[in-house]
């Protein structure tokens, strides 16, 4: 069975790469074992107390906490990435294993597809 | 070797699609085989046939239509992105009733799975676009 790693890399708002790669990363647990990666402004769709009723748009958020239902228990966030922006694993909707340069380049090797949101 | 090809960019916009177009051609003239296009994002917006770009430009949407007659590409393009962007075929606008559909009858629509399945079944699943 091969290996898929989604990598998220937006923010959550401002483009719809998170939720539909949200889209992509559920429809992928039904088929294949999954990795999520967070990093770059990625990192902020976990941020704890998102408001996005006010731009009229859906928060899509808490479906992260879903994950574990889907079978998706593999979730890394890029600890320079939390840093730069002033979050903690404490700042998230949902545990994470944070992880360093290194353990995302390990993290990569192990994979046969990576697929980029 | 088999490929296959995630397209996220819309035509003329950004260079993506372009590019993944440009690497289709490519890979294809090595000798391996390109398994399937999936356009998803803006990329589906690569699937309609109503384009018309001025005399002295490509028609990007036209020309992956040209490819996949050619070498027999499965152009997919995800019904999830492609209904909310106003990008549908006859069975679509049937099923919402609306007065007219636009996309290439070289195009499929289909689920994200094919996106999976892609992945699962090429050696190589390349993303334009992210």
């Amino acid at each position: 069975m091969k290996k898929f790693l989604f990598v998220t890399r937006h923010a959550p708002y401002g483009t719809s790469f998170g939720k539909e790669g949200l889209d992509a990363v559920l429809m992928g647990s039904a088929f294949v074992p999954v990795t999520l990666l967070f990093m770059d402004d990625g990192v902020l769709q976990l941020k704890k107390d998102q408001r996005a009723a006010s731009l009229n748009i859906k928060d899509y958020s808490p479906t992260f906490a879903a994950l574990n239902d889907y079978d998706v228990k593999d979730i890394y966030v890029s600890a320079d990435c939390l840093k730069e922006r002033g979050l903690s694993a404490q700042d998230l909707v949902i545990p994470v294993a944070v992880i360093d340069d290194d353990g995302i380049r390990d993290l990569m090797k192990k994979q046969d597809v990576i697929l980029s949101f | 070797m088999i490929y296959s090809l995630a397209v996220y960019g819309p035509p003329y916009t950004y260079q993506a699609s372009d590019t993944a177009f440009h690497f289709a051609e490519a890979l294809l003239a090595k000798g391996h085989e390109l398994h399937r296009v999936f356009f998803y994002h803006d990329g589906v917006y690569n699937g309609t046939r109503l384009s018309v770009p001025p005399q002295d430009e490509i028609n990007i949407p036209a020309r992956w239509s040209e490819l996949a007659g050619k070498h027999e590409v499965d152009l997919v393009i995800c019904v999830a992105s492609a209904l909310r962007r106003g990008v549908l075929n006859a069975t679509e606008a049937e099923r919402y009733e609306l007065d007219s559909d636009n996309m290439g009858t070289a195009f499929n629509l289909s689920g994200l799975g094919q996106l999976i399945d892609a992945g699962i079944h090429s050696d190589r699943l390349i993303t334009f676009g992210a």
